[in-house]
């Protein structure tokens, strides 16, 4: 079966975009704190989310809803409320971060397919089987912090389908056990659904460099005229004794293309693109490059070469955890 | 309200680490969460003295508990999670994983690395066996109180952070490896010089964070001092303390003396900068605007 490429929409447009290039599935949040892309000017209201999954249905495609911050003690309603909303709206699934969220879901709502997010960081096919027998869940977005042999191994102790990220912004850290941002900003993606935010940005020269700060930390410098990169904190510049460099994580985005093979190989069911935040020129690009990777992989073709690197942030980029020496 | 010390996470010397629970049997504390955290690799170098560590403890009146690793990945690691329920001690699980080897029934604690941020999630917790809660330090007080009121009615005990570096990141990538240009399977144990992490600056020298091998702390020392007494009163059963290098027994003594109204919180702060004079302290997470925020006075609630 060819593999299934699963794309971000930010927007009704980039929805539409999407499938128009040829997306298998779509995945989308609501506009509030219930996903783990709440930027401002981002994400669909409830009228948008019907239509838009209208549109994708029209169409042949899949949207899939994600609900993936954890509930706020207090207010778990709001999560329950979308859970609830996405499945009246028509959705082919909800991606679901937390427990209490999942088990809701499966006692409420036992008809609607569920996903485990990547913020959930099951990393191993014990607990990834665990999910599924404890709340029901079909498919399982895997962490970025897995080789491909370790995926292949998931894979064959497991009926649940895996998902992998192939392109886009890259945590090194594993997602959903981060705090670094809220420990810097006192926003973070498990309690607000953002990472660094761009509220807690500011620039600042001094003497003929310019400094990028986070919540007035400063994480990055660089010359008058050389471009400076947006200061997320695990991509950061730091120093230690007489070290100073990038400690955590070099600034590249996750390029797995080449691996499309080996994923397949290794029994992913599931490509998946990151950037909700991006705009529907590049999301078109990226799925029309992926899908014809996939339809040439499934009609035994050879893979297209290169094709994405100039879409990628600074240029540079990485195969991340797929390849063991990351580590 | 009740002492618990976490799980040592640093890679100490199998000496030193042996020193820390022989001194903790006479140190006024009420349970202790031993075993391995952070790395699999480490674990080897100090098994053997498990054992013997539970029984002085055991002996000295604490409670005992095992703690999971934080992050579950490779067949070894699946392995050595399973065979945690066998000691006989309770399992501490600091990832999920560690709850689907447990029998059905048995009890068990929760760690303050699983997500536990609201009620659905504790009362499914309890659901499974768990007995006692550690919230995740990034949780704000009023998060805090209504998991604590939450708890109550379901019988779960609830601890919260109370001191030391704030772990904030596990990966699957060796940050000390990575400095020391090796990979992780590699690694030659480059964390074991750094027995209370290493720190790591912002490009205007600031103190930030502090990486523990594929761990990232914060460079300054949580201190809830501050907010022990509001604790107290929203239910909160027990603050953790996270095991350091120097002054440790001290510590403990301080904070059991402000349990005990023998130092006020102020006179506890002093106290703690006198045993770690060039610590940085923090409390935001609780109080404050961010996590590394540092209150300097109790914040009135």
């Amino acid at each position: 079966m060819v593999m299934e490429i699963v794309c971000p929409a930010g927007t009704p447009a980039s929805l539409r975009a999407a499938v128009k290039a040829g997306a298998h599935t779509v995945y989308c949040g609501y506009a509030d704190e219930t996903n783990a892309r709440n930027f401002p000017g981002l994400n669909f209201d409830r009228a948008e989310m019907r239509d838009g999954i209208a549109f994708a249905h029209a169409n042949g495609a899949k949207v899939l809803v994600a609900i993936n911050t954890y509930p706020r003690a207090g207010a778990e309603a709001i999560w329950h409320r979308a859970v609830a909303d996405a499945e009246t709206a028509g959705t082919d699934a909800v991606i679901l971060a937390d427990p209490g969220l999942l088990d809701h879901a499966a006692k409420h709502h036992p008809g609607l397919r569920r996903h485990l997010s990547v913020q959930a960081a099951a990393a191993n096919a014990d607990i990834i089987n665990f999910y599924a027998q404890a709340f029901g869940v079909k498919r399982v977005v895997l962490p970025r912090v897995l080789s491909v042999p370790e995926i292949a191994t998931i894979n064959a102790e497991t009926e649940v389908e895996t998902e992998v990220f192939v392109f886009g912004g890259l945590c090194v850290m594993a997602e959903g056990r981060c705090s670094l941002s809220s420990y810097a900003t006192g926003l973070s993606p498990n309690m607000n659904g953002v990472c660094s935010p761009a509220s807690h940005v500011e620039y600042h020269e001094d003497s003929g460099a310019l400094n990028a700060r986070l919540g007035g930390y400063t994480i990055h410098q660089v010359g008058q005229g050389e471009p400076a990169p947006y200061p997320t904190l695990c991509k950061g510049c730091f120093s230690t004794g007489d070290k100073t460099g990038h400690l955590f994580a070099d600034p590249v985005s996750l390029n797995a293309e080449h691996l499309i093979p080996q994923l397949a190989k290794a029994g992913v069911t599931a490509l998946k693109i990151e950037g909700r935040q991006r705009s529907r020129a590049y999301v078109a690009e990226v799925v029309r490059n992926f899908r014809a990777a996939v339809d040439a992989l499934e009609a035994g073709q050879p893979m297209p070469e290169g094709m994405l690197a100039r879409l990628s942030e600074g240029q540079a980029t990485t195969a991340g955890a797929y390849k063991k020496t990351w580590r | 309200m009740q002492l618990t010390v976490g799980p040592n996470v640093f890679f100490w010397t199998p000496e030193r680490w042996s020193a820390l629970y022989d001194t903790l049997a006479d140190s006024p504390v009420d349970r202790v969460v031993l075993g391995e955290l952070v790395c699999s690799k480490r674990l080897p170098f100090y098994q053997a003295q498990i054992p013997g560590a539970i029984s002085t403890l055991l002996a000295a009146g604490k409670q005992v508990a095992l703690t999971s690793l934080a992050l579950v990945t490779l067949k070894r690691e699946r392995k050595m999670t399973a065979e945690l329920a066998e000691l006989g001690a309770t399992v501490e699980i600091n990832d999920l994983t560690a709850l689907t080897y447990l029998p059905d029934g048995m009890e068990f604690f929760v760690g303050p690395l699983i997500n536990v941020y609201n009620e659905g999630t504790l009362a499914w917790l309890a659901s499974r066996g768990a007995t006692r809660v550690c919230l995740p330090p990034e949780l704000p007080l009023a998060s805090v109180k209504t998991l604590a009121a939450a708890a109550r009615d379901l019988g779960v005990a609830v601890e919260v952070w109370g001191h030391g570096r704030l772990p904030l990141a596990i990966s699957g990538r060796c940050y000390h490896a990575r400095l020391h240009g090796r990979s992780k399977d590699n690694c030659q144990f480059a964390c074991e010089q750094d027995p209370d992490g290493l720190e790591v600056h912002t490009m205007d020298g600031q103190p930030f964070l502090a990486m523990n091998g594929v761990q990232t702390l914060s460079e300054s020392y949580a201190c809830s001092a501050y907010q022990v007494e509001t604790l107290s009163r929203i239910g909160i059963d027990a603050v953790r303390l996270s095991p350091q290098a120097t002054g440790f027994s001290d510590l403990c003594r301080v904070y059991r003396q402000l349990f005990d109204g023998t130092l006020d919180a102020a006179a506890a702060v002093d106290e703690i900068r006198r045993i770690n004079p060039s610590a940085h302290l923090s409390d935001g997470f609780l109080t404050g605007d961010r996590g590394a925020d540092w209150s300097g006075r109790l914040v009135p609630s």
